[in-house]
Parts: structure tokens; sequence; C-alpha cells
């Protein structure tokens, strides 16, 4: 579906996308994440046509967006962080309109009706755009984004400034969209992604860090073990045992409290067997053992190089 | 063609359902009746032809004022509200676009100086003047308000927001306006260029009395279409920035 190599858009002197890569099939729910400035939003302008790339080609449905941008556009919906509506009109002259200047010649009507029933919309149908909630608003602007039944959607950050009930609206909209279209969804929230998408490209400094399902991703990061240990005994004993153990590579404690000791424990391969044998050996009382997974927040401080891995149970 | 349809059916419903349009409308048609009175008009004796002379001569000033406060919005705006990104992803090319809105603000200009018509046929019931001279100053009208539109396209194409666009589209009509005061102090050959590029002095007052010449319907013509041109190519240009 697309097919987008080696692209690079420098503003000035900074590159803001460089070398990018990558191909998305057709019917995927792809999400971009990163943190804010990382290149998410240009990478979208260009798919959309609005920038064109320094260097590099996308194609989309086989077609060259630089050779043929007229015919490509017409095959893309796109909803940018700011929602692109005329306060003046009603919803449906709005998405009239969209469609029409989107190249849809045939069922406008039908085309709107349908658009106003997949986002919700029809009660406010004849209302005037300028009138709407902001989440209605966004919600007209995912409608103008699929009126013309585009094969690919682009959604630059869906959910920005929605409350939390609207963006579990949002979230269901988009995920029903899946079944019809392309979408590609950008977002530096991390739960947003980690629910709408098949797969994840993660953006850092105009680069894609890494790119795959969350469980490749986190098997990406995830090279150490992590355990949580909790024990009868002191943080000095405890530290004592495992400087014994040549596969912990560092520990943190989290709490010593009432003779309880609590902490995380990274070891180069797998040693839980040893760590509580040795514990034991040691007189420590071993309350609890666990290994812990990384979640998508650390995996996504990892690959964005915001932090070290925050690890939690 | 289609695009340029629908983009110029948007925006006149645009001008209808804003109370912009209306304003404009409203403070142009005071201002003409103002000096229509006051000054066309006058105190002195005048002959008929003379005061619809002067009215197209201060009607001409109040449309190229309209026409700054009309283009400043036609760019500007869209790029201000976020709605330029679903034109620019859409498949219309920018001359499209260009053409669309340079049409409806050219039918609403067209528009608003069509609603003075009462005071030139008031002159022409009470006096002596021929129907033809009021269609020619309409046509010169439309022309130099054309051309004004135009220049404050390329403005609005460039500005990053209504304010700029309509400070820079002033500053063009009366750059192009006062070119007539540099031609008389610059030396040959500029001076007759300068004073050919003048969008009022040589190139307005035959259609105030009345006569209509190719060679300034040309100039302004070519105004307009340079000026849409270079509008376009500024639009192309964002898409590489």
């Amino acid at each position: 579906m697309i097919v987008a190599e080696h692209l690079t858009k420098y503003y000035g002197e900074r590159a803001a996308v460089d070398d990018v890569s990558f191909i998305i099939k057709q019917g995927e729910v792809v999400g971009l994440l990163g943190l804010n400035g990382a290149g998410k939003t240009t990478i979208l302008r260009i798919l959309s046509g609005l920038l064109v790339p320094t260097s590099g080609r996308v194609s989309i449905a086989g077609v060259d967006l630089a050779a043929n941008p007229e015919e490509v556009r017409a095959h893309i919906g796109f909803l940018p962080e700011q929602p692109p509506l005329y306060p003046e009109m009603t919803v449906t002259a709005f998405l009239a309109f969209v469609a029409r200047i989107k190249g849809l010649r045939k069922n406008i009507a039908a085309a709107v009706r349908e658009a106003l029933e997949v986002t919700d919309l029809v009660a406010v149908a004849d209302d005037r755009i300028g009138t709407l909630s902001h989440g209605y608003m966004r919600r007209v602007g995912i409608a103008q984004a699929v009126v013309h039944r585009p094969p690919l959607v682009l959604l630059d950050e869906p959910t920005s400034g929605l409350d939390p009930v609207q963006i579990v609206h949002m979230r269901k909209l988009i995920r029903s969209l899946a079944g019809n279209h392309t979408v590609i969804v950008s977002s530096h929230i991390l739960g947003e992604i980690h629910q709408l998408c098949d797969r994840i490209l993660v953006v850092k400094q105009g680069r894609i860090a890494a790119e795959g399902a969350e469980e490749e991703l986190a098997g990406k990061v995830a090279t150490a073990t992590v355990v949580k240990v909790e024990v009868r005994g002191d943080a000095a004993q405890l530290a004592t045992v495992l400087k014994g153990l040549p596969l912990v590579s560092r520990h943190t404690v989290n709490r010593e409290a009432a003779g309880v000791t609590e902490a995380t424990i990274e070891m180069t391969s797998d040693g839980r067997e040893a760590l509580s044998a040795a514990v034991i050996r040691a007189g420590l009382g071993l309350r609890r053992l666990e290994r812990v997974t990384l979640e998508l927040e650390s995996i996504f401080l990892e690959l964005t190089g915001g932090q070290q891995p925050e690890v939690r149970s | 063609m289609r695009n340029v349809w629908w983009i110029v059916r948007r925006e006149l419903g645009s001008y209808l359902r804003s109370p912009a349009g209306y304003i404009i409308i409203f403070a142009v048609l005071v201002l003409d009746g103002l000096l229509f009175n006051a000054f066309a008009i006058g105190a002195g004796a005048k002959k008929s032809s003379e005061v619809l002379e002067h009215f197209f001569y201060f009607s001409s000033g109040s449309i190229l004022v309209g026409s700054v406060f009309v283009s400043m919005r036609l760019i500007a705006e869209e790029r201000q509200t976020g709605t330029l990104a679903l034109l620019a992803t859409s498949p219309v090319a920018e001359w499209q676009l260009i053409l669309g809105k340079y049409v409806s603000a050219l039918t609403f200009l067209a528009v608003m100086t069509g609603l003075t018509f009462y005071m030139p046929i008031l002159v022409m019931v009470n006096g002596k003047v021929s129907l033809a001279h009021i269609l020619a100053g309409y046509f010169g009208l439309l022309l130099i308000g054309g051309a004004a539109l135009a220049l404050g396209m390329v403005a609005s194409a460039l500005a990053p927001n209504q304010l700029v666009a309509a400070v820079l589209a002033a500053t063009a009509v009366v750059v192009f306006l006062l070119l007539w005061l540099l031609s008389r102090i610059a030396s040959p050959p500029i001076d007759t260029l300068v004073a050919y590029l003048s969008l009022h002095d040589k190139h307005f007052r035959p259609f105030m009395r009345g006569i209509i010449s190719i060679q300034d319907v040309v100039f302004y013509v070519s105004l307009i279409y340079v000026s849409l041109l270079v509008a376009t190519r500024v639009l192309e240009a964002r898409r590489w920035r």
C-alpha cells in the first residue's frame, strides 16, 4: 500500500526526517510513536502530499507521489493536528464540499450520510461547525478524512485536546476504520498507540528507531532479565548475597521497612533459580520473587532515547 | 474546472454566511455615499459628466481599500485556521485554488461595487451622461479593483496571517499607485516604464471619462495574470519549504 524510501526532509539546516524507509500493508493500522518534535508530523505531511521531501520517494498503491501528486492525493484522507474546518458551514455542507474537492463525482449525498453515520454525527448534521463542542469538531475532522472513502487515512494526534470520554469514543471510531482503510496514526500517547495499532513505528530524531508489534519492540529492548524480590533481612545482607552472584549486573533497593527489603535486580540472563537458592542459603526469608516485563512506556523511553527503561511489575 | 467551481461556490457562501463580507460592503457603501454627496456633487455648479468623473475617481479609492480587506483573508485565513491543509492535500492544483478564490473575491467586489449603481443612475436621470460612460467607468473599477485584488492575493499567499497580508497588500497597492510620482523624477526611459506601471494615474483616468482603451485593459489584465501566477508559484513553493 505505502512504500516510503529514504525520505529526508530538511527545515533549513535541521533534518526533521532523516533517511526514513518503511512499508505499510493494506488494511494495517500503524502507529507513529515518538516524542514531540521527533518528526512524526513531518512524515505524515510528506505522505499526505502537503510537503515535498528533500529527497526520497513515496508511492501509494503503486503510484509515485512526486510524479502524480493529484492522483495520489485523491486516495488520501488527512486529519492534521488542527482539524481543517470551516466554522460557518454546516457539517453536511462541509462534508459535501470535501467529498467534491477530493474528487468524488457521484453519490455525494450517500457518501456524506455514510461519513456522518460512521462518525456518529447524524444528530448534528445540520448544525454549524462553529457551534459544535471540541469533541464533535474532532469527529467532523475524522469525517472529512473518510468522506471520499480513501484507501489511506492519516491521523495526526487525533485525540489531542479531548476529554477521557471523548478519547474512548475517538479510539473506538479509529479502530472501526481499520476494516475499510489503511490507517496511520501519530501520537506521543503510548496507551493510544497500544490500543489502536497493529504495528508501531518508533520515531526518534527524524529516524525510525524501531518498528514492529509491541511484543517485538519489547524483545528489542528487554535483553536483560529483571526481577523484583522481597526478602526478610536488611539491604546490606541482600547486597552481600547479590555480590556473590556473577549474573547480577546491578540492583536497586525500592523499599526497606520492618526488616523486609524489596529490590529490583537486573541480571545478564535468567538467573532466578540461582538467585532464590542464594537468598535462602544466606538465611534470608524469600517472601517474593517475580520477573518484571517492560511495559510499552519503558520500551518507548528506551527506544526514543528519553531515559533508561523504567522497570515496572 | 470543476474544482474551481466548487471553491467559488464555497467561498461565495462563506461571504454570505460570515459577517466580514457584510461589514466590508456596509463600510464601502457608507464611504461612497458620503463622498458622492460631499465630493462628487459638492457645493458649486458642475457638469453632470464631471460629477460622474468624480464619482468614479473616489469609487476607485474605495474599491482599492475594499480589495485589500477582501484579499487579506483569501489564503492567509485558510493558513491561520488550518483549512489550507485540507485544500493542499486534495487533488486540487494550486492554480485552481488561486483562480477559484480570485473569481469568488472578484464576484464579491463586483456585487459590492454594483450596489453603488444608484448614484450614477441619479446623475444620468438628472443630468446629461450616457449609459456607456457609466458602464465604462464600472468596467474600469472592476479592472483596477481586480488588479488590487490580485496583488492582495500574492500578499495573502506570502503572509503567515491576515494582518500581515493586509499590510503587505496595502503597501503593494500604494506603491503601484505612487509610481506616477516616481515617474516624474526618473530619467528616460525608466520614467516611461514606471509611469506605465502606475495603477491609477495613466490607466484609470480614461475610464473615468468613459473611454475604454485596449492598452489600459491589457495593462490591468496583465497585472492580474502575473500576480495570480506569482501567487500560484508561492503556494507551490510552500510544499518545498
